[in-house]
């Protein structure tokens, strides 16, 4: 019930919305041409530190306060396959063998894109790219549609299906309303015993990246991942092999994804703005006949 | 050729350390060093730092130039050759326990002059850069626990141990 309710206010959210987007979408910025705030925060993440303890995981368990895990943040089994993220866990540490004998740890989560494409593609409006730098959603209006999901060039969204009718996205918000808001780092930058994580003002942390490179020849290959990755990310890597090895896609376009699309949204914004009441009309029919009260008790309360 | 360089570095280094033992550090060297700065989830480190002495012999290989060892280090040799021993040698001296405060990124981002010291980890990377670095080079103990137990709050954020989930994922699969 509670849950139709708010599935056929969600529905008539989406038509405002996608009234707005439509707006919104014809005086589009310039793709790629968003420098980012200024004083947006960000990660520098240095590949060549990480040990796989697993802490991260732990940590931001902890700190988003998520679900139980499968197996105990200590258990070493989870390297035999590559994890990605879920709803139950915003970041995962993967294992990449990278030579004979040499492996190299990542931890997954958002990158926390400057121009991100889980929020151009949303068209309720859930995302917001905050001017700390975070990516940061609202799940109460999402409509479970995961357009954000197939967007993301990293695979990042995931979704929560306890409620089937209610599913919300869920990822990495960089520890926002806790931590980044107030200027302090995210729980998993905090725990992580090698400093793989260097938080700081992402435009300084640009400049880090290269000149740790600079600082120790030979060590590191010569690109800041995510500098310039899809229109910039505020995670960025350093890694001492070529990135294709390690999960990240090393020919991934700079350009963001939202140029991509562009072109397809000039149409969209129609289509959206019948789809909601397609939905709702759909939804409606299919539960009138199995139950005719339900239309009187909406009806009463409102 | 490089023997004999080698020989040679290891004769100077001898010598400095005796005149450093001389010189400033006698009665002030620890023997023991309890590190206790993340014992919300781990019990205290004893750190066996004579044994640390006897078996490195070379004070840099920690303390970088401050013990006033000779730095191999080409970036910071370009300063700190001949630099001396200096006040300050413990970790936490140089190496703050909270690197990403907003005071301690102002405080980095201000420093002058702007070019040195930009990319100095926090104490805890500091310890496991010198521990763990060293210990995977010359075959030390690198398990977490192996130099620190997890203690009750280390198991409670490690869904571990008495925290550790009751039904694995096993049975679950079962009912299908
Ligand atoms: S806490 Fe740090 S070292 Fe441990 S797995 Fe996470 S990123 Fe790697
Ligand atoms: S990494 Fe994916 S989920 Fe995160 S901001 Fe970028 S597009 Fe969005
Ligand atoms: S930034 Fe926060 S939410 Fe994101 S992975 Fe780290 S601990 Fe989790």
């Amino acid at each position: 019930m509670i849950e139709r309710r708010d599935f056929l206010k969600g529905c008539l959210a989406c038509g405002v919305t996608a009234a707005t987007v439509s707006v919104a979408g014809t005086s589009a910025m310039a793709a790629g041409s968003f420098e980012g705030y200024p004083d947006a925060m960000g990660v520098l993440v240095d590949l060549t530190r990480c040990v796989g303890c697993r802490s991260c995981e732990a940590a931001c368990n902890n700190e988003q306060k998520l679900p139980e895990p499968d197996l105990p943040f200590d258990d070493l089994s989870v390297f035999s396959e590559k994890r990605r993220t879920t709803e139950k866990a915003y970041t995962v540490v993967n294992e990449y063998k990278v030579a004979d004998k040499d492996t190299l740890f990542r931890k997954i989560q958002c990158n926390h894109c400057t121009e991100p494409a889980c929020l151009s593609s949303c068209f309720v409006n859930a995302y917001t790219k905050t001017k700390e730098g975070a990516v940061i959603y609202d799940a109460s209006v999402c409509v479970g549609c995961r357009n954000c999901m197939i967007a993301c060039p990293f695979n990042i969204p995931a979704y929560s299906y306890s409620s089937p009718l209610n599913p919300l996205v869920k990822k990495c918000i960089f520890c926002y309303d806790t931590r980044v808001k107030d200027g302090r780092p995210p729980a998993c930058v905090e725990i992580c015993p090698q400093q793989v994580m260097t938080f700081g003002r992402r435009s300084d942390l640009v400049k880090l990246g290269h000149d740790r490179i600079q600082a120790n020849p030979g060590k590191y290959v010569d690109k800041l991942y995510g500098e310039k990755a899809v229109g910039g990310t505020s995670w960025m890597y350093l890694s001492s092999v070529d990135f294709d090895k390690v999960g990240l896609d090393g020919h991934i376009q700079n350009e963001p994804i939202i140029s991509n699309v562009k072109d397809f949204l000039g149409f969209v914004p129609m289509v959206l703005s019948i789809w909601p009441a397609l939905f709702t009309g759909v939804h409606l029919l299919a539960t009138k006949n199995k139950d005719g009260h339900h239309d009187h008790e909406e009806g009463d309360h409102q | 050729m490089h023997a004999v360089k080698h020989t040679m570095i290891l004769g100077m280094t001898a010598i400095l350390m005796m005149l450093v033992s001389n010189v400033c550090l006698g009665a002030g060297i620890p023997d023991k060093v309890s590190i206790s700065s993340i014992q919300k989830y781990y019990d205290p480190v004893s750190f066996n730092h004579a044994a640390h002495i006897n078996n490195l012999k070379d004070c840099g290989l920690c303390h970088h130039h401050t013990t006033g060892a000779q730095v191999t280090d080409p970036n910071c040799a370009r300063c700190h050759k001949n630099s001396g021993a200096q006040a300050t040698v413990s970790c936490k001296g140089c190496h703050t326990a909270d690197p990403f405060t907003p005071e301690a990124l102002k405080q980095q981002r201000d420093q002058q002059p702007p070019i040195y010291h930009r990319d100095k980890p926090g104490l805890k990377a500091a310890y496991h850069a010198s521990c763990l670095g060293c210990h995977q080079k010359m075959s030390g103990p690198t398990g977490c626990q192996d130099c620190h137990k997890r203690n009750d709050g280390g198991d409670a954020l490690f869904k571990s141990g008495k925290y550790a989930p009751k039904a694995p994922a096993k049975p679950k699969a079962a009912h299908h």
